[in-house]
């Protein structure tokens, strides 16, 4: 289970995490929307430290950290950390100068240590999970966006974290490539994977969230089932974020 | 008649000092040049880091040995090196003090061209290496530093081949490298157009080789296209 509280994050004067309160329970999927600049893609990244929270607390698998303004989070804890937890990334950031089963075995190699054959086997696996076991030699420039992501989504769950972070996974591709990527986060959704997605796809929100949470300019307006947010909000803010989408 | 003697005797020193100085060139240019460049490139990765580090200090050693190498001709600073030292006690013999002047050369200009290179690589591949695991030096070492090894290959080449030239300077100092074997041969022969024009033969050589090979590693790490 993931807990957050309170958490803060500024960027110089700016506050743009104003005080957010999250329980994610294990094995859910938890989509976040919001409006451009709400502070979606920032709350995701201060779940894996890429950026440090000014305030709060963030407990997550078997850390607790807490956070307190200019007292940083010592290195070592902060790697221990962001291992139990991976990020898919909207320009999926693969390793361009390595194969895309090289993407998948890097992290099993260098950070977990495991040797090279039980690092190459767990990687294919990965590869044929996401349906790309045919592109294992290909790099990076030579496969399309779609199947960019899902190596990245397959980099990404090789380290077996507890908590997989999307940050707007799909809006990147083609529209014709936004389903291969979606399919395979569902199938991830039904094994029971955790997940926090950011993410304007409303439907997948429908679909396959567990809960939706809706922030707007820092803070949670709203968070619910899919049901409650997209057909019974009772909030003005939410309906015309909503309004707005569709239109 | 006076003509055709003097053309025997041109052809005569040619052909008697071509192998002297290209073995100078074998025995001392590429060594030289090979070793000079190759610890010039660790400072210069060092001073990068130092750059890029955001450690204050670090960076500001760093810019100040760059900005003096820079700012003041090889040259002066070989002078410096070999035949001003020894008057506070520190001598240094010929070879090593050129080896010695090259390598803070090479260091600092380079310094700049793997720092562009390291700096031109996207923010969101240091962020996915970290994302997977990785400490800094993992990161720098199996992500970014491969990616930027790419990027400043064709400039590292060119400085590469300007330095296989600049090592003529080491004659100023005494080193027995090419060119000083060509004013040698100069002395005894007073023909200084013919064998300085051997000399800039030899280098020609040298660098054109090195440019071909060059073209030939830019392909093969063309395997890949970054982006
Ligand atoms: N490194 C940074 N330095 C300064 N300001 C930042 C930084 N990162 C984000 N911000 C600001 O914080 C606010 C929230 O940004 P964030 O990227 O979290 O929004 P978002 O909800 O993900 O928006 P979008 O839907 O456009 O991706 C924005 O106003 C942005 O300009
Ligand atoms: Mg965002």
């Amino acid at each position: 289970m993931i807990e957050i509280k309170n958490l803060h994050k500024q960027f110089g004067q700016t506050e743009v995490l104003k005080g957010i309160d999250l329980k994610i329970e294990e094995g859910n999927t938890v989509c976040i929307i919001g409006p451009s600049g709400s502070g979606k893609t920032t709350l995701l990244r201060c779940l894996n430290l890429l950026e440090t929270p000014t305030k709060g607390t963030i407990k997550l698998g078997k850390f607790s950290l807490d956070f307190q303004d200019k007292k940083p989070v010592p290195k070592d804890k902060v790697i221990k950390f962001r291992q139990q937890t991976g990020m898919v990334f909207q320009g999926y950031n693969l390793f361009p100068h390595m194969t895309a089963l090289e993407n998948v075995m890097e992290g099993l190699i260098y950070v977990r240590k495991q040797d090279k054959e039980a690092s190459r086997t767990k990687a294919l696996q990965l590869l044929e999970k996401v349906g790309l076991s045919e592109r294992a030699n290909h790099y990076p420039s030579q496969i399309s966006g779609g199947q960019q992501q899902r190596v990245g989504i397959a980099r990404a769950m090789a380290m077996e974290p507890e908590v997989l972070l999307f940050d707007e996974p799909t809006s990147a591709l083609d529209p014709e490539l936004v389903g291969e990527v979606l399919k395979v986060m569902k199938e991830l959704a039904k094994e029971g994977m955790t997940m926090v997605v950011v993410t304007h796809e409303m439907n997948f929100a429908r679909e396959a969230a567990d809960k939706v949470v809706f922030i707007d300019k820092g803070v949670i307006v709203e968070e619910g089932t899919p049901q409650q947010i997209f057909e019974h909000t009772g909030h003005e803010r939410t309906l015309q974020f909503l309004n707005k989408l569709c239109s | 008649m006076f003509a055709d003697e003097r053309m025997d005797r041109i052809v005569d020193i040619i052909v008697n000092s071509f192998f002297p100085m290209l073995k100078a060139g074998v025995a001392f240019t590429v060594p030289l040049t090979l070793v000079s460049f190759f610890l010039g490139l660790l400072l210069a990765l060092l001073t990068a880091l130092a750059r890029i580090s955001g450690i204050k200090l670090l960076d500001v050693i760093a810019r100040f040995y760059v900005w003096v190498v820079r700012g003041t001709p090889l040259l002066v600073q070989l002078f410096i090196i070999f035949y001003g030292l020894p008057s506070i006690g520190i001598t240094i013999s010929p070879l090593p003090s050129a080896i010695i002047g090259f390598t803070l050369s090479v260091g600092a200009y380079n310094s700049e061209i793997i720092r562009a290179a390291i700096l031109s690589i996207s923010k969101g591949q240091w962020e996915a290496a970290y994302s997977i695991g990785m400490s800094y030096p993992q990161a720098l070492k199996r992500i970014i530093l491969p990616q930027a090894t790419r990027v400043s290959v064709p400039p590292l080449a060119n400085s590469f081949i300007s330095l296989v030239k600049d090592t003529s300077l080491a004659a100023t100092i005494t080193v027995t490298e090419m060119f000083r074997v060509a004013q040698q041969i100069t002395a005894t022969t007073y023909e200084p157009l013919v064998l300085y024009c051997l000399a800039g033969f030899i280098y020609l050589i040298f660098s054109t080789v090195l440019s071909n090979a060059q073209g030939q590693m830019e392909k093969r790490l063309d395997r890949y296209v970054t982006g």
